[in-house]
Protein backbone atom coordinates (compact mmCIF):
# COMPACT_ATOMS: atom_id res chain seq x y z
CA UNK A 1 0.00 0.00 0.00
CA UNK A 2 2.49 2.43 0.35
CA UNK A 3 4.02 1.38 -3.10
CA UNK A 4 0.41 2.46 -4.03
CA UNK A 5 0.32 5.99 -2.40
CA UNK A 6 4.26 6.52 -3.11
CA UNK A 7 2.86 6.67 -6.64
CA UNK A 8 -0.48 7.99 -6.61
CA UNK A 9 1.20 10.87 -4.63
CA UNK A 10 4.26 11.38 -6.98
CA UNK A 11 1.62 11.24 -10.10
CA UNK A 12 -0.09 13.94 -8.70
CA UNK A 13 -0.03 17.52 -10.98
CA UNK A 14 0.37 19.12 -7.53
CA UNK A 15 3.01 17.36 -6.19
CA UNK A 16 5.00 17.71 -9.56
CA UNK A 17 4.58 21.05 -9.30
CA UNK A 18 5.71 22.12 -6.16
CA UNK A 19 8.99 20.26 -6.89
CA UNK A 20 9.56 21.62 -10.12
CA UNK A 21 8.98 25.49 -8.23
CA UNK A 22 11.66 23.94 -6.00
CA UNK A 23 14.20 22.77 -8.44
CA UNK A 24 13.36 25.77 -9.83
CA UNK A 25 14.36 28.24 -7.59
CA UNK A 26 18.64 27.73 -7.74
CA UNK A 27 18.09 27.79 -11.55
CA UNK A 28 16.64 31.23 -11.53
CA UNK A 29 19.35 32.22 -9.00
CA UNK A 30 21.99 30.93 -11.05
CA UNK A 31 20.61 33.02 -14.37
CA UNK A 32 20.70 35.90 -12.23
CA UNK A 33 24.32 35.20 -10.96
CA UNK A 34 25.42 35.04 -14.35
CA UNK A 35 23.36 37.81 -15.91
CA UNK A 36 24.33 40.43 -13.73
CA UNK A 37 27.57 38.52 -12.54
CA UNK A 38 26.93 38.53 -9.15
CA UNK A 39 27.44 40.39 -6.00
CA UNK A 40 31.21 40.62 -4.66
CA UNK A 41 33.03 38.98 -2.28
CA UNK A 42 30.94 38.46 1.20
CA UNK A 43 27.16 39.76 -0.06
CA UNK A 44 24.34 38.22 -0.51
CA UNK A 45 23.08 34.86 0.93
CA UNK A 46 25.74 32.35 1.95
CA UNK A 47 27.71 30.87 -0.37
CA UNK A 48 26.45 33.45 -3.07
CA UNK A 49 29.45 35.06 -4.50
CA UNK A 50 31.67 31.39 -5.02
CA UNK A 51 28.25 30.76 -7.88
CA UNK A 52 30.57 31.94 -10.53
CA UNK A 53 33.52 30.23 -9.40
CA UNK A 54 32.09 26.90 -9.04
CA UNK A 55 28.51 25.47 -10.60
CA UNK A 56 28.22 23.58 -7.78
CA UNK A 57 27.57 26.17 -5.26
CA UNK A 58 24.65 26.87 -7.13
CA UNK A 59 22.60 23.83 -5.20
CA UNK A 60 24.12 25.52 -2.22
CA UNK A 61 22.71 28.74 -2.59
CA UNK A 62 19.45 27.11 -3.33
CA UNK A 63 19.11 25.16 0.11
CA UNK A 64 20.03 28.83 1.93
CA UNK A 65 17.29 30.48 0.12
CA UNK A 66 14.81 27.65 -0.06
CA UNK A 67 15.31 26.60 3.79
CA UNK A 68 13.49 29.54 5.63
CA UNK A 69 10.46 29.75 3.05
CA UNK A 70 9.97 27.69 -0.02
CA UNK A 71 10.52 24.11 1.59
CA UNK A 72 8.66 24.74 4.45
CA UNK A 73 5.59 25.92 2.47
CA UNK A 74 5.70 23.10 0.16
CA UNK A 75 5.99 20.71 3.16
CA UNK A 76 3.03 22.13 4.96
CA UNK A 77 0.79 21.47 1.66
CA UNK A 78 1.80 18.33 1.65
CA UNK A 79 1.39 17.29 5.38
CA UNK A 80 -1.63 19.47 5.95
CA UNK A 81 -3.05 17.42 2.92
CA UNK A 82 -2.40 14.23 4.31
CA UNK A 83 -5.41 13.16 6.16
CA UNK A 84 -7.38 16.20 5.59
CA UNK A 85 -6.98 15.86 1.69
CA UNK A 86 -8.29 12.22 2.06
CA UNK A 87 -11.47 13.50 4.51
CA UNK A 88 -12.40 16.07 1.92
CA UNK A 89 -12.17 13.82 -1.28
CA UNK A 90 -14.13 11.03 0.77
CA UNK A 91 -11.64 8.88 -0.19
CA UNK A 92 -10.88 8.53 3.69
CA UNK A 93 -14.07 6.53 4.47
CA UNK A 94 -13.25 3.90 1.56
CA UNK A 95 -9.51 3.37 2.36
CA UNK A 96 -11.52 3.03 5.83
CA UNK A 97 -13.50 0.28 4.98
CA UNK A 98 -11.48 -1.51 2.70
CA UNK A 99 -10.44 -1.57 6.01
CA UNK A 100 -6.36 -0.01 5.71
CA UNK A 101 -6.28 0.39 8.58
CA UNK A 102 -6.23 3.18 10.75
CA UNK A 103 -2.45 2.95 12.70
CA UNK A 104 -1.29 1.78 9.01
CA UNK A 105 -2.50 4.21 7.09
CA UNK A 106 -1.57 7.34 9.41
CA UNK A 107 1.93 5.53 9.23
CA UNK A 108 1.92 5.37 5.37
CA UNK A 109 0.87 8.92 5.36
CA UNK A 110 3.52 9.87 7.17
CA UNK A 111 6.30 8.13 5.25
CA UNK A 112 4.89 9.33 2.36
CA UNK A 113 5.38 13.91 3.74
CA UNK A 114 8.92 12.10 4.90
CA UNK A 115 9.47 10.75 1.52
CA UNK A 116 8.36 14.29 0.14
CA UNK A 117 10.62 15.89 2.31
CA UNK A 118 13.42 14.36 0.99
CA UNK A 119 12.63 14.97 -2.24
CA UNK A 120 11.88 18.78 -1.82
CA UNK A 121 15.76 19.14 -0.87
CA UNK A 122 16.72 16.71 -3.39
CA UNK A 123 14.66 18.85 -5.93
CA UNK A 124 16.62 22.01 -5.10
CA UNK A 125 19.70 20.48 -5.09
CA UNK A 126 19.51 18.69 -8.69
CA UNK A 127 17.78 22.16 -9.90
CA UNK A 128 20.78 23.40 -8.75
CA UNK A 129 23.66 21.73 -9.66
CA UNK A 130 21.83 20.94 -12.89
CA UNK A 131 21.88 24.67 -13.61
CA UNK A 132 24.99 24.99 -12.04
CA UNK A 133 26.72 22.71 -14.40
CA UNK A 134 25.68 24.24 -17.49
CA UNK A 135 25.79 27.82 -17.03
CA UNK A 136 29.30 27.98 -15.02
CA UNK A 137 32.59 26.33 -14.87
CA UNK A 138 33.01 23.02 -12.33
CA UNK A 139 35.97 22.16 -10.16
CA UNK A 140 37.23 21.42 -6.79
CA UNK A 141 35.05 23.03 -3.83
CA UNK A 142 36.50 25.50 -1.18
CA UNK A 143 35.18 24.64 1.71
CA UNK A 144 33.75 27.37 4.38
CA UNK A 145 36.82 26.36 6.44
CA UNK A 146 38.77 27.20 3.60
CA UNK A 147 40.08 24.17 2.59
CA UNK A 148 39.37 22.72 -1.19
CA UNK A 149 37.83 19.09 -1.88
CA UNK A 150 37.40 16.84 -4.47
CA UNK A 151 34.49 17.99 -7.12
CA UNK A 152 33.10 14.64 -6.67
CA UNK A 153 33.41 14.51 -2.52
CA UNK A 154 31.66 18.37 -3.00
CA UNK A 155 28.31 16.70 -4.89
CA UNK A 156 28.37 13.73 -2.29
CA UNK A 157 28.05 16.68 0.47
CA UNK A 158 25.52 18.55 -1.51
CA UNK A 159 23.57 15.89 -1.85
CA UNK A 160 24.09 15.40 2.09
CA UNK A 161 23.00 18.43 2.93
CA UNK A 162 19.93 18.69 0.60
CA UNK A 163 18.95 15.50 2.58
CA UNK A 164 19.60 17.12 5.75
CA UNK A 165 17.68 19.91 4.73
CA UNK A 166 14.84 17.87 3.86
CA UNK A 167 14.84 15.63 7.33
CA UNK A 168 15.21 19.13 9.07
CA UNK A 169 11.40 19.50 7.72
CA UNK A 170 10.15 16.29 9.60
CA UNK A 171 9.24 18.13 12.72
CA UNK A 172 7.11 20.28 11.33
CA UNK A 173 5.93 17.78 9.13
CA UNK A 174 4.62 15.72 11.95
CA UNK A 175 2.92 19.00 13.14
CA UNK A 176 1.01 19.18 10.17
CA UNK A 177 -0.01 15.37 9.66
CA UNK A 178 -1.44 16.43 13.65
CA UNK A 179 -3.46 19.30 12.44
CA UNK A 180 -4.21 17.35 9.40
CA UNK A 181 -6.11 14.58 11.10
CA UNK A 182 -8.15 17.72 12.62
CA UNK A 183 -9.98 19.00 10.30
CA UNK A 184 -11.64 18.16 6.82
CA UNK A 185 -10.42 20.92 5.41
CA UNK A 186 -7.15 20.90 3.92
CA UNK A 187 -6.50 24.18 3.07
CA UNK A 188 -6.91 24.72 7.22
CA UNK A 189 -4.33 22.40 8.03
CA UNK A 190 -2.45 23.87 5.46
CA UNK A 191 -2.14 27.30 6.59
CA UNK A 192 -2.52 26.60 10.44
CA UNK A 193 1.36 24.67 9.50
CA UNK A 194 2.69 27.54 8.10
CA UNK A 195 1.37 29.68 10.82
CA UNK A 196 3.30 27.94 12.67
CA UNK A 197 6.50 28.03 11.04
CA UNK A 198 6.03 32.39 10.97
CA UNK A 199 5.23 32.12 14.83
CA UNK A 200 8.68 30.33 15.38
CA UNK A 201 10.48 32.77 13.41
CA UNK A 202 8.88 35.29 15.03
CA UNK A 203 9.44 34.10 18.40
CA UNK A 204 12.63 33.28 17.14
CA UNK A 205 13.85 37.31 17.19
CA UNK A 206 12.41 37.66 20.23
CA UNK A 207 15.11 37.99 22.85
CA UNK A 208 13.27 38.05 25.41
CA UNK A 209 11.75 34.53 25.39
CA UNK A 210 15.62 33.46 24.31
CA UNK A 211 15.02 30.56 26.83
CA UNK A 212 12.97 28.55 24.63
CA UNK A 213 15.32 29.17 21.54
CA UNK A 214 17.02 25.87 21.36
CA UNK A 215 13.61 23.82 21.23
CA UNK A 216 12.13 25.88 18.14
CA UNK A 217 11.94 23.51 15.24
CA UNK A 218 12.54 25.99 13.00
CA UNK A 219 16.17 26.50 14.94
CA UNK A 220 18.71 25.05 13.34
CA UNK A 221 17.48 24.85 10.08
CA UNK A 222 20.09 26.28 8.32
CA UNK A 223 22.72 23.50 9.84
CA UNK A 224 23.01 21.57 7.07
CA UNK A 225 25.46 24.53 5.64
CA UNK A 226 28.37 22.85 8.13
CA UNK A 227 28.46 19.91 5.98
CA UNK A 228 30.33 21.98 3.97
CA UNK A 229 32.85 22.84 6.98
CA UNK A 230 36.32 20.44 6.78
CA UNK A 231 36.18 18.77 8.58
CA UNK A 232 32.40 18.65 8.74
CA UNK A 233 30.87 20.02 11.97
CA UNK A 234 28.22 17.53 13.62
CA UNK A 235 26.78 19.65 16.28
CA UNK A 236 24.51 21.79 14.72
CA UNK A 237 23.25 19.12 12.22
CA UNK A 238 22.75 16.36 15.30
CA UNK A 239 20.86 18.87 17.19
CA UNK A 240 18.62 19.55 14.46
CA UNK A 241 17.67 16.22 14.04
CA UNK A 242 17.33 14.74 17.36
CA UNK A 243 15.25 17.84 18.14
CA UNK A 244 12.93 17.11 14.77
CA UNK A 245 12.50 13.40 16.50
CA UNK A 246 11.66 15.07 19.66
CA UNK A 247 8.87 16.74 17.65
CA UNK A 248 7.75 14.01 15.55
CA UNK A 249 7.29 11.43 18.57
CA UNK A 250 4.85 14.38 20.21
CA UNK A 251 2.95 15.28 17.26
CA UNK A 252 2.92 11.67 15.52
CA UNK A 253 1.98 10.21 19.10
CA UNK A 254 -1.09 13.15 19.37
CA UNK A 255 -1.59 12.72 15.55
CA UNK A 256 -2.48 8.38 16.49
CA UNK A 257 -4.15 9.15 19.25
CA UNK A 258 -6.57 11.48 17.67
CA UNK A 259 -6.36 9.54 14.31
CA UNK A 260 -6.94 5.75 15.80
CA UNK A 261 -10.39 7.19 18.20
CA UNK A 262 -12.11 9.87 15.55
CA UNK A 263 -15.56 9.58 14.40
CA UNK A 264 -15.51 9.82 10.48
CA UNK A 265 -17.86 11.91 9.31
CA UNK A 266 -16.67 12.86 5.88
CA UNK B 1 -32.45 -17.20 -0.69
CA UNK B 2 -32.72 -16.46 3.04
CA UNK B 3 -30.81 -18.84 5.08
CA UNK B 4 -33.39 -21.05 7.44
CA UNK B 5 -30.80 -21.28 10.42
CA UNK B 6 -31.68 -17.70 11.19
CA UNK B 7 -28.20 -16.22 10.99
CA UNK B 8 -27.61 -12.25 10.46
CA UNK B 9 -25.66 -10.54 8.36
CA UNK B 10 -25.86 -7.47 10.56
CA UNK B 11 -27.82 -7.56 13.72
CA UNK B 12 -27.53 -4.28 15.95
CA UNK B 13 -28.85 -4.26 19.39
CA UNK B 14 -29.64 -1.05 21.07
CA UNK B 15 -27.43 1.13 18.78
CA UNK B 16 -27.48 4.63 19.66
CA UNK B 17 -25.27 7.09 18.26
CA UNK B 18 -25.88 11.10 19.37
CA UNK B 19 -24.15 13.91 17.72
CA UNK B 20 -24.40 16.85 20.50
CA UNK B 21 -28.16 16.68 22.01
CA UNK B 22 -29.13 14.44 19.07
CA UNK B 23 -29.44 11.14 18.77
CA UNK B 24 -28.94 10.82 15.33
CA UNK B 25 -29.65 6.74 15.84
CA UNK B 26 -31.81 6.22 18.60
CA UNK B 27 -31.92 2.48 19.63
CA UNK B 28 -31.94 0.51 16.80
CA UNK B 29 -32.13 -3.26 16.79
CA UNK B 30 -31.80 -4.54 13.16
CA UNK B 31 -31.42 -8.00 11.92
CA UNK B 32 -30.83 -8.34 8.59
CA UNK B 33 -31.04 -12.33 7.75
CA UNK B 34 -27.38 -13.55 5.80
CA UNK B 35 -28.79 -14.23 2.15
CA UNK B 36 -31.49 -11.58 2.09
CA UNK B 37 -31.79 -8.08 -0.35
CA UNK B 38 -32.51 -5.84 2.83
CA UNK B 39 -34.18 -2.54 1.68
CA UNK B 40 -33.02 0.42 3.84
CA UNK B 41 -35.70 2.99 4.01
CA UNK B 42 -36.11 6.22 5.25
CA UNK B 43 -36.89 10.45 4.80
CA UNK B 44 -33.87 11.99 4.26
CA UNK B 45 -32.25 12.90 8.21
CA UNK B 46 -33.42 9.78 9.36
CA UNK B 47 -30.35 8.37 10.48
CA UNK B 48 -29.83 6.21 7.66
CA UNK B 49 -26.38 7.34 6.73
CA UNK B 50 -24.99 7.40 10.19
CA UNK B 51 -26.32 3.94 11.15
CA UNK B 52 -24.39 2.30 7.97
CA UNK B 53 -21.12 4.75 9.31
CA UNK B 54 -21.27 3.19 12.53
CA UNK B 55 -21.72 -0.92 10.55
CA UNK B 56 -18.71 0.04 8.88
CA UNK B 57 -16.71 1.11 12.26
CA UNK B 58 -16.00 4.71 10.84
CA UNK B 59 -18.02 5.77 13.53
CA UNK B 60 -18.01 5.04 17.36
CA UNK B 61 -21.16 4.16 18.65
CA UNK B 62 -22.70 5.68 21.84
CA UNK B 63 -24.63 3.05 22.86
CA UNK B 64 -25.57 -0.73 21.91
CA UNK B 65 -23.53 -3.11 19.71
CA UNK B 66 -23.40 -4.05 16.36
CA UNK B 67 -22.37 -7.78 14.67
CA UNK B 68 -21.76 -8.17 11.01
CA UNK B 69 -22.17 -11.77 10.72
CA UNK B 70 -21.83 -12.51 14.15
CA UNK B 71 -18.83 -10.80 15.00
CA UNK B 72 -18.38 -7.77 17.47
CA UNK B 73 -17.52 -4.18 15.19
CA UNK B 74 -15.58 -2.04 14.97
CA UNK B 75 -13.57 -4.90 17.06
CA UNK B 76 -13.36 -7.45 14.14
CA UNK B 77 -13.12 -4.81 11.38
CA UNK B 78 -9.95 -6.28 9.57
CA UNK B 79 -11.16 -9.98 9.80
CA UNK B 80 -14.79 -9.00 8.34
CA UNK B 81 -14.70 -5.90 6.05
CA UNK B 82 -12.67 -7.20 3.64
CA UNK B 83 -15.49 -9.62 3.23
CA UNK B 84 -17.58 -6.59 2.54
CA UNK B 85 -18.32 -4.10 -0.27
CA UNK B 86 -19.42 -0.36 0.24
CA UNK B 87 -21.41 2.35 -1.62
CA UNK B 88 -20.97 5.06 1.39
CA UNK B 89 -22.82 8.06 0.66
CA UNK B 90 -22.14 8.56 -2.96
CA UNK B 91 -18.84 7.21 -4.61
CA UNK B 92 -15.22 9.08 -3.63
CA UNK B 93 -12.41 8.93 -5.47
CA UNK B 94 -8.64 10.31 -6.46
CA UNK B 95 -9.75 12.92 -9.50
CA UNK B 96 -6.29 12.93 -10.81
CA UNK B 97 -5.98 9.09 -11.37
CA UNK B 98 -7.72 6.91 -14.11
CA UNK B 99 -10.61 4.69 -13.09
CA UNK B 100 -8.36 1.39 -13.01
CA UNK B 101 -5.69 3.22 -11.37
CA UNK B 102 -8.25 4.46 -8.58
CA UNK B 103 -9.30 1.00 -8.39
CA UNK B 104 -5.25 -0.57 -7.79
CA UNK B 105 -4.99 2.29 -5.13
CA UNK B 106 -7.74 0.90 -3.16
CA UNK B 107 -7.05 -3.03 -3.56
CA UNK B 108 -3.84 -2.02 -2.70
CA UNK B 109 -4.93 -0.31 0.78
CA UNK B 110 -7.13 -3.38 1.28
CA UNK B 111 -5.36 -6.17 3.24
CA UNK B 112 -6.39 -9.01 0.87
CA UNK B 113 -5.57 -7.16 -2.36
CA UNK B 114 -3.24 -9.64 -3.99
CA UNK B 115 -1.15 -8.10 -6.29
CA UNK B 116 -1.14 -10.43 -8.80
CA UNK B 117 -4.46 -10.97 -9.89
CA UNK B 118 -5.26 -7.27 -9.25
CA UNK B 119 -5.16 -6.58 -13.03
CA UNK B 120 -7.76 -9.35 -13.56
CA UNK B 121 -9.77 -8.49 -10.97
CA UNK B 122 -9.75 -4.70 -11.76
CA UNK B 123 -11.23 -5.40 -15.50
CA UNK B 124 -13.77 -8.13 -13.83
CA UNK B 125 -15.16 -5.55 -11.70
CA UNK B 126 -15.09 -2.88 -14.80
CA UNK B 127 -16.60 -5.39 -16.75
CA UNK B 128 -19.63 -6.27 -14.53
CA UNK B 129 -20.43 -2.60 -14.21
CA UNK B 130 -20.19 -1.68 -17.74
CA UNK B 131 -17.66 0.60 -17.30
CA UNK B 132 -14.81 -1.05 -19.46
CA UNK B 133 -14.54 1.21 -22.55
CA UNK B 134 -13.92 4.34 -19.57
CA UNK B 135 -11.39 2.32 -17.51
CA UNK B 136 -8.22 4.19 -18.82
CA UNK B 137 -10.34 7.58 -18.31
CA UNK B 138 -9.10 10.07 -15.58
CA UNK B 139 -12.07 10.19 -12.84
CA UNK B 140 -12.56 13.85 -13.45
CA UNK B 141 -13.64 12.89 -16.57
CA UNK B 142 -16.48 10.74 -15.62
CA UNK B 143 -19.99 11.76 -15.38
CA UNK B 144 -22.12 10.88 -11.88
CA UNK B 145 -23.37 7.92 -13.12
CA UNK B 146 -20.19 6.39 -14.34
CA UNK B 147 -18.57 7.84 -11.13
CA UNK B 148 -21.59 5.68 -9.16
CA UNK B 149 -20.33 3.12 -11.56
CA UNK B 150 -16.68 2.62 -10.57
CA UNK B 151 -17.80 2.65 -7.21
CA UNK B 152 -19.69 -0.38 -7.29
CA UNK B 153 -17.09 -1.92 -9.22
CA UNK B 154 -14.91 -0.92 -6.03
CA UNK B 155 -17.37 -2.75 -3.95
CA UNK B 156 -17.00 -5.69 -6.22
CA UNK B 157 -13.48 -5.99 -6.40
CA UNK B 158 -13.67 -9.14 -4.12
CA UNK B 159 -16.28 -11.67 -3.90
CA UNK B 160 -18.43 -10.33 -0.64
CA UNK B 161 -20.16 -11.66 1.83
CA UNK B 162 -22.67 -8.89 2.26
CA UNK B 163 -22.72 -5.49 0.04
CA UNK B 164 -23.51 -2.41 1.73
CA UNK B 165 -25.57 -0.03 -1.20
CA UNK B 166 -25.85 3.66 -0.50
CA UNK B 167 -28.30 5.11 -2.80
CA UNK B 168 -26.53 2.54 -5.44
CA UNK B 169 -28.61 4.47 -8.32
CA UNK B 170 -28.50 7.90 -7.81
CA UNK B 171 -27.40 10.12 -10.80
CA UNK B 172 -27.70 6.95 -13.07
CA UNK B 173 -30.15 7.04 -16.21
CA UNK B 174 -32.88 4.61 -16.28
CA UNK B 175 -31.15 1.68 -18.22
CA UNK B 176 -27.95 2.06 -15.65
CA UNK B 177 -30.75 1.88 -13.08
CA UNK B 178 -31.99 -0.96 -14.54
CA UNK B 179 -28.74 -2.74 -14.79
CA UNK B 180 -28.12 -2.50 -11.81
CA UNK B 181 -31.05 -4.10 -10.28
CA UNK B 182 -30.18 -6.52 -12.83
CA UNK B 183 -26.41 -6.87 -11.19
CA UNK B 184 -27.96 -6.96 -7.38
CA UNK B 185 -30.09 -9.54 -7.99
CA UNK B 186 -27.22 -11.87 -9.77
CA UNK B 187 -25.48 -11.30 -6.73
CA UNK B 188 -28.14 -12.08 -4.23
CA UNK B 189 -28.02 -15.53 -6.18
CA UNK B 190 -24.74 -15.79 -5.75
CA UNK B 191 -25.69 -15.97 -2.32
CA UNK B 192 -23.96 -11.95 -1.75
CA UNK B 193 -26.52 -10.52 1.10
CA UNK B 194 -27.48 -6.81 0.00
CA UNK B 195 -28.05 -4.32 2.29
CA UNK B 196 -29.38 -1.66 0.47
CA UNK B 197 -30.16 1.94 1.81
CA UNK B 198 -32.66 3.80 -0.65
CA UNK B 199 -35.55 6.16 -1.02
CA UNK B 200 -36.73 4.87 -4.12
CA UNK B 201 -39.63 3.07 -3.13
CA UNK B 202 -40.21 1.14 -6.26
CA UNK B 203 -36.28 0.32 -6.92
CA UNK B 204 -36.56 -1.33 -3.08
CA UNK B 205 -40.31 -3.09 -4.00
CA UNK B 206 -38.95 -4.37 -7.02
CA UNK B 207 -35.71 -6.10 -5.57
CA UNK B 208 -36.06 -6.37 -1.74
CA UNK B 209 -36.93 -9.45 0.54
CA UNK B 210 -36.88 -7.56 3.27
CA UNK B 211 -37.33 -3.81 4.66
CA UNK B 212 -36.80 -2.04 7.49
CA UNK B 213 -37.97 2.04 7.51
CA UNK B 214 -36.05 3.94 9.55
CA UNK B 215 -37.49 7.94 10.83
CA UNK B 216 -35.92 9.81 13.33
CA UNK B 217 -32.99 7.91 14.39
CA UNK B 218 -35.58 4.90 15.01
CA UNK B 219 -36.92 1.79 13.45
CA UNK B 220 -40.46 2.09 12.85
CA UNK B 221 -41.34 -1.11 10.88
CA UNK B 222 -38.83 -4.42 9.74
CA UNK B 223 -40.33 -7.58 8.33
CA UNK B 224 -39.99 -8.87 5.05
CA UNK B 225 -41.66 -7.00 2.31
CA UNK B 226 -44.37 -9.23 1.84
CA UNK B 227 -45.46 -8.84 5.70
CA UNK B 228 -45.26 -5.04 5.64
CA UNK B 229 -47.49 -4.36 2.66
CA UNK B 230 -49.57 -6.56 4.43
CA UNK B 231 -49.68 -4.73 7.47
CA UNK B 232 -51.09 -1.39 5.18
CA UNK B 233 -55.10 -0.84 4.58
CA UNK B 234 -56.23 -2.65 1.44
CA UNK B 235 -58.82 -0.02 -0.75
CA UNK B 236 -61.50 -0.82 -2.94
CA UNK B 237 -62.21 0.54 -5.98
CA UNK B 238 -65.19 0.42 -8.13
CA UNK B 239 -65.74 1.73 -12.18
CA UNK B 240 -69.52 2.92 -12.07
CA UNK B 241 -71.52 5.37 -13.75
CA UNK B 242 -73.73 5.73 -10.37
CA UNK B 243 -70.53 6.78 -8.05
CA UNK B 244 -73.22 8.83 -6.07
CA UNK B 245 -75.47 5.79 -5.28
CA UNK B 246 -71.99 3.37 -4.64
CA UNK B 247 -70.88 6.26 -2.24
CA UNK B 248 -74.11 5.75 -0.50
CA UNK B 249 -73.22 2.09 -0.13
CA UNK B 250 -70.28 2.33 0.61
CA UNK B 251 -70.85 4.74 3.45
CA UNK B 252 -73.28 2.30 4.57
CA UNK B 253 -71.06 -0.77 4.73
CA UNK B 254 -68.38 1.41 6.78
CA UNK B 255 -65.50 2.07 3.88
CA UNK B 256 -64.00 5.19 5.18
CA UNK B 257 -61.73 7.76 3.18
CA UNK B 258 -64.00 7.38 0.06
CA UNK B 259 -63.03 9.21 -2.29
CA UNK B 260 -64.31 10.02 -5.90
CA UNK B 261 -62.75 10.72 -9.12
CA UNK B 262 -65.14 10.82 -12.14
CA UNK B 263 -66.62 7.90 -12.32
CA UNK B 264 -64.35 5.82 -10.32
CA UNK B 265 -64.98 5.41 -6.49
CA UNK B 266 -62.30 4.30 -3.77
CA UNK B 267 -62.43 3.96 -0.09
CA UNK B 268 -60.66 2.32 2.70
CA UNK B 269 -61.35 -1.27 3.61
CA UNK B 270 -61.53 -1.92 6.96
CA UNK B 271 -62.19 -6.03 7.27
CA UNK B 272 -64.79 -5.68 4.87
CA UNK B 273 -64.81 -9.01 2.60
CA UNK B 274 -64.84 -7.24 -1.28
CA UNK B 275 -67.49 -9.92 -2.14
CA UNK B 276 -69.26 -8.73 0.48
CA UNK B 277 -69.35 -5.26 -1.04
CA UNK B 278 -69.86 -5.97 -4.51
CA UNK B 279 -73.46 -7.89 -3.24
CA UNK B 280 -74.45 -4.70 -1.55
CA UNK B 281 -73.52 -2.52 -4.83
CA UNK B 282 -75.44 -5.10 -6.58
CA UNK B 283 -78.28 -5.11 -4.51
CA UNK B 284 -78.62 -1.46 -4.10
CA UNK B 285 -78.91 -1.33 -7.81
CA UNK B 286 -75.62 -0.09 -8.73
CA UNK B 287 -74.33 -1.13 -12.51
CA UNK B 288 -70.80 -2.28 -11.79
CA UNK B 289 -68.14 -1.82 -14.89
CA UNK B 290 -65.74 -3.32 -12.62
CA UNK B 291 -64.20 -3.89 -8.90
CA UNK B 292 -60.93 -4.42 -7.64
CA UNK B 293 -59.03 -4.57 -4.59
CA UNK B 294 -55.66 -2.32 -4.09
CA UNK B 295 -53.08 -3.40 -2.72
CA UNK B 296 -50.95 -0.76 -0.74
CA UNK B 297 -48.09 0.36 -2.25
CA UNK B 298 -44.30 0.56 -0.58
CA UNK B 299 -45.19 4.52 -0.61
CA UNK B 300 -48.04 4.21 0.86
CA UNK B 301 -46.81 2.11 3.71
CA UNK B 302 -43.90 4.70 4.01
CA UNK B 303 -45.95 7.57 3.74
CA UNK B 304 -48.36 6.32 6.58
CA UNK B 305 -45.48 4.60 8.92
CA UNK B 306 -43.28 8.11 8.38
CA UNK B 307 -45.79 11.12 8.03
CA UNK B 308 -46.81 12.91 4.79
CA UNK B 309 -44.29 15.74 5.61
CA UNK B 310 -42.05 16.37 2.56
CA UNK B 311 -39.52 18.97 4.54
CA UNK B 312 -36.75 16.55 6.37
CA UNK B 313 -37.73 15.35 9.58
CA UNK B 314 -34.97 17.64 11.00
Amino acid sequence: MLVAELVSQFRRRRVKALLLVLAAIPALLAVLVRVTGGPSNGNGPTFVDQVSHNGIFAALVGLTVSVPVFLPLTVAVMAGDSIAGEASLGTLRYLLVRPAGRSRLLLIKAVTVAAFCLAAGLAVAAGGLLAGAVLFPLGRVTTLSATTISLGAGIERTLLAALVAGASMFGMAAIGLFISTLTDVPVGAMAATIGLVVLCAVLDSVSQVQAIHPWLFTQNWSSFADLLRDPVRWTGITHDLLLQLAYMAVFGAAAWSRFTTKDVLA
Amino acid sequence: MVEPSGATAIETSGLRKQFGPVAAVDGIDLRVPVGSIFGFLGPNGSGKTTTIRVLLGLLNPTAGSCRLFGQPMPEAAPDILPKVGALIEGPAFYPWLTGAQNLARFDAAAPDGDRRTRAARIDQALTRVGLTAAAARKYKAYSLGMRQRLGLASALLQPRRLLVLDEPTNGMDPQGTREIRHLIQELSRDGTTVFLSSHLLSEVEQVCTHVAVMSLGKILAQSTIVELQATGARRLAVETVQVNDAATVFERLGLTEVKIDGESITGRLDGQQAEDCCRALVEAGVGVRSLTTIRPTLEDTFVALTGEGFDVAR
